[in-house]
């Protein structure tokens, strides 16, 4: 198989080979008569030689994967400046999110920002207003941690019903990384919070340095317990897209706070009511009043295969059904999956145990019998909070709410192995 | 002491254990920021008027800055072009279906507005705009929501007395009593429902994006589609044949002037489809003839009327395109200049 273009991995293909070879092309291995000439022949890589260790100093994905890239919605916004694009969750496993791929969001495009030309001012209500190089932040005690990092958006296009074919697209405004950084607590403490007096009304105001200065006020509460200044993301620097070289990570709470390229940090009096915090980012209710500071993102779950990019590709027996399942409130703790609609729920296995505001990876292994399935899951938390479907979200909020959908996801999967996004009663 | 103090000293506690006895509560590291250096950066805006600068502007010179430094994106009467913000109308729409959300139907203070125009707008160019510019945008985008007069001026002095109309319209999230109790029951794993039906399918509607992106058959298709296109009105033209060769100088001028166009139009060889159609051969050809596009029913109203697209016409649809035809779905407010128009016009024809 030299073709660059393995036919099998994208949607398009599978269609096309599985129409070829009547529905059952890949199961793999199947006898010829004269055995197969995969084992039976000698094959070029077998014989000949292969790249050299000079040859990729820093490597991407191999050819056969090109289709597993972030990809966006042109008609969703006036312009891919200002826009968002989705992580292939329909195509990783795991639960940790390669920086290459995972979703991006920006509100004046991506830029480059040296770690030379990189300053961070922590002022306001403060003791000693100050700034700090990059160098200076590589110097504060370091931790580690895994967060997912979800847009408050995410899913926000299904509200109004099945809309977009594709785990990717109705859940990819998501990404899991293992986080390195300074907790914000640390920086506030360097400069004193004596100046501040009683801290349980202070607010900090965050701000990026990019053109859009994306700025959010987050309650000093949140400042103090875990949110971190990070600088590497899975063992490496942040990438550019991503807020190179420092980001916040406000853990559990919606994405538009992660403010990339951070440059200031005040110490206030009260929220600033940005732009992000009226405007956008508030959920508006039946009444027409609507939800401000409704930061934390609730537990979540969606089934990543099967699902409309990731069909069946083999015939009746062994199926394996996995997904992902988040909360922002806490750990998971268990994921139902049911396979008609909702009528039964099986409970489905963990990859590891929950961690709090990170990623957990789901499995339901089971015989497949080849007939139509309506794939759901079901999240569960440390706090009890069950994933609601989308008919008890709408009974409390009315048709008009964007944000903070995280209702429980339907595919309908079909004999033929495809699945299309649908919503049921 | 409070829970937050606490906090702050276990993290100071935390510092003295990992960097040694040696090591205060503060590890000494960045250095004091200077006043400048705050004041160059510290410019956001807080709903009691904290951070606002002193000056002025009126709605008078607010609509002339925001027709140059706006109006691309937001429309000359801030009603917003294509998917870009609309920043007024929308009054009395939040409970409606679809609720219009502009700075004056759903901003709750006014701020808001001002800082974000001071510090992110316009797009491309945040950070250009004086405080004065600011503050006469912003009373041009209150006018533009009937929320002040036209001869109003906008400034430090009164800026709280301006009442935002859904200043009142929120409320802290209540998650935690409208939804959590309800949804943290034990969970039904066994005949939760009698019967499942699918209600909608994501097929049916068909919004979701190729998997190929702008390599496959689809767009191929609307790509010979629109060879047809230009085809057909090539052999008009040659037919019609009034239409002068256009000037390059007028070309050059037209082909900068396009970007206002860019957004929604495209041309040339490789031109798709976007919000508008792609027009190529639009300068005497047939309104309303771009295949695989949707027009408005006036469009295709005036296209059976057996119009062509002139330069009389272009140039009359182009200085007040909902005047000239009512019910266009062109939401680009106009070119106000001659020179302007007859500019994009012989740019157009250089694509003919």
């Amino acid at each position: 198989m030299s073709d660059s273009r393995d036919p099998f991995t994208t949607r398009r293909g599978f269609l096309k080979a599985t129409a070829a070879a009547g529905g059952a092309a890949m199961t793999a291995g199947a006898a010829h008569a004269a055995g197969d000439p995969l084992i039976t022949e000698k094959q070029p890589w077998a014989q000949a030689l292969g790249d050299g260790v000079d040859a990729t100093p820093y490597g991407l994905p191999i050819k056969f994967e090109e289709d597993v890239i972030r990809r966006n919605v042109p008609w969703l916004t006036a312009d891919p400046i200002s826009s968002i694009n989705f992580t292939p969750i329909h195509a990783l496993d795991g639960t940790i999110t390669p920086q290459g791929c995972a979703f991006e969001r920006h509100h004046s495009g991506a830029i480059e920002l040296s770690k030379s030309d990189y300053r961070l001012m922590i002022n306001g209500l403060v003791d000693t207003p100050l700034v700090f190089t990059y160098a200076d932040l590589e110097r504060f005690p370091r931790e580690n941690h895994v967060y997912f990092c979800e847009c408050a958006a995410n899913t926000g296009m299904e509200w109004a019903g099945a809309q977009l074919n594709g785990a990717q697209f109705t859940h990819g405004m998501i990404h899991n990384m293992e986080y390195t950084g300074v907790p914000l607590r640390t920086l506030l403490a360097e400069a004193g919070l004596d100046a501040a007096g009683d801290l349980s009304d202070k607010w900090v105001y965050v701000e990026g340095a990019d053109a859009s200065s994306n700025g959010r006020s987050i309650p000093m509460e949140k400042a103090l317990d875990d949110v971190l200044v990070a600088f590497k993301a899975n063992g490496e620097a942040l990438r550019m897209e991503h807020g190179y070289p420092v980001r916040l990570c406000v853990p559990g709470w919606e994405g538009n706070m992660w403010v990339k390229w951070l440059r200031r940090i005040e110490v206030m009096d009260g929220p600033v009511e940005s732009r992000e915090e009226t405007s956008k980012y508030t959920d508006t209710l039946e009444d027409g009043t609507s939800r401000k500071w409704t930061w934390v993102m609730d537990a979540k779950s969606v089934v990543t295969s099967p699902s409309p990019q990731s069909p069946i590709t083999h015939g009746p027996g062994p199926l394996v059904i996995t997904g992902l399942a988040w909360s922002g409130r806490g750990a998971i703790e268990r994921v139902d999956v049911s396979i008609d609609g909702g009528k039964t729920w099986q409970t489905a296995r963990l990859g590891a145990q929950g961690v709090k505001n990170a990623l957990s990876r789901f499995y339901l292994d089971i015989d497949w019998d080849g007939s139509e399935m309506l794939l759901q899951s079901r999240a569960m938390d440390s706090t009890g909070y069950v994933q609601p479907t989308k008919a008890q979200l709408r009974e409390v909020r009315g048709l008009n709410s964007i944000y903070h959908n995280n209702c429980i996801q339907t595919w309908w999967v079909k004999e033929n192995g495809e699945a299309e996004n649908v919503e049921v009663s | 002491m409070s829970k937050y103090r606490k906090i702050l000293m276990g993290a100071a506690a935390g510092f003295a254990l990992a960097a040694g006895p040696a090591a205060a509560e503060k590890l000494g590291l960045g250095r004091t920021a200077l006043p400048d250096e705050i004041a160059a950066w510290d410019l956001d805006v807080s709903p009691d008027g904290t951070g606002l600068p002193v000056g002025s502007g009126s709605v008078e010179d607010g609509e002339t800055l925001f027709s140059e430094a706006c109006a691309v994106c937001h429309g000359e009467f801030a009603e917003g072009v294509d998917n870009w913000p609309k920043l007024a109308g929308g009054d009395d729409t939040l409970d409606h279906e679809d609720p219009l959300k502009t700075v004056g139907s759903y901003w709750p203070y006014l701020s808001t507005a001002w800082d974000y125009v001071h510090r992110s707008m316009p797009f491309g160019n945040a950070q250009s705009l004086s405080a004065d510019e600011t503050y006469a945008i912003v009373a041009y985008i209150l006018y533009s929501n009937y929320l002040v007069d036209d001869d109003f001026v906008l400034s430090n002095e009164n800026f709280l007395e301006v009442e935002m109309p859904n200043a009142d319209g929120f409320i802290i999230d209540d998650r935690p009593e409208t939804e959590y109790p309800q949804f943290s029951q034990a969970p039904c794993m066994e005949n939760c429902k009698d019967s499942v039906e699918i209600t909608m399918r994501a097929m049916v509607l068909d919004v979701t994006p190729d998997e190929e992106g702008g390599e496959d058959g689809a767009v191929e298709e609307a790509a010979a589609v629109i060879e047809e296109v230009v085809e057909e009105v090539t052999e008009e033209v040659v037919e019609v044949a009034a239409v002068a060769a256009p000037d390059p100088a007028m070309v050059e001028a037209g082909e900068k002037l396009f970007k206002k166009c860019a957004s929604c139009h495209m041309v040339g060889d490789k031109a798709k489809n976007k919000s508008g159609p792609v027009l190529n051969g639009i300068v005497g050809g047939a309104p309303g003839a771009v295949e695989g596009f949707r027009y408005s029913k006036a469009m295709s109203e005036f296209a059976e009327g057996g119009n062509v697209w002139d330069a009389a016409a272009l140039d009359a649809f182009l200085a007040k395109p909902k005047a000239f035809l009512k019910g266009t779905k062109m939401s680009f407010a106009g070119l106000k200049k001659e020179e302007d128009r007859a500019a994009i016009i012989a740019y157009l024809q250089s694509h003919n």
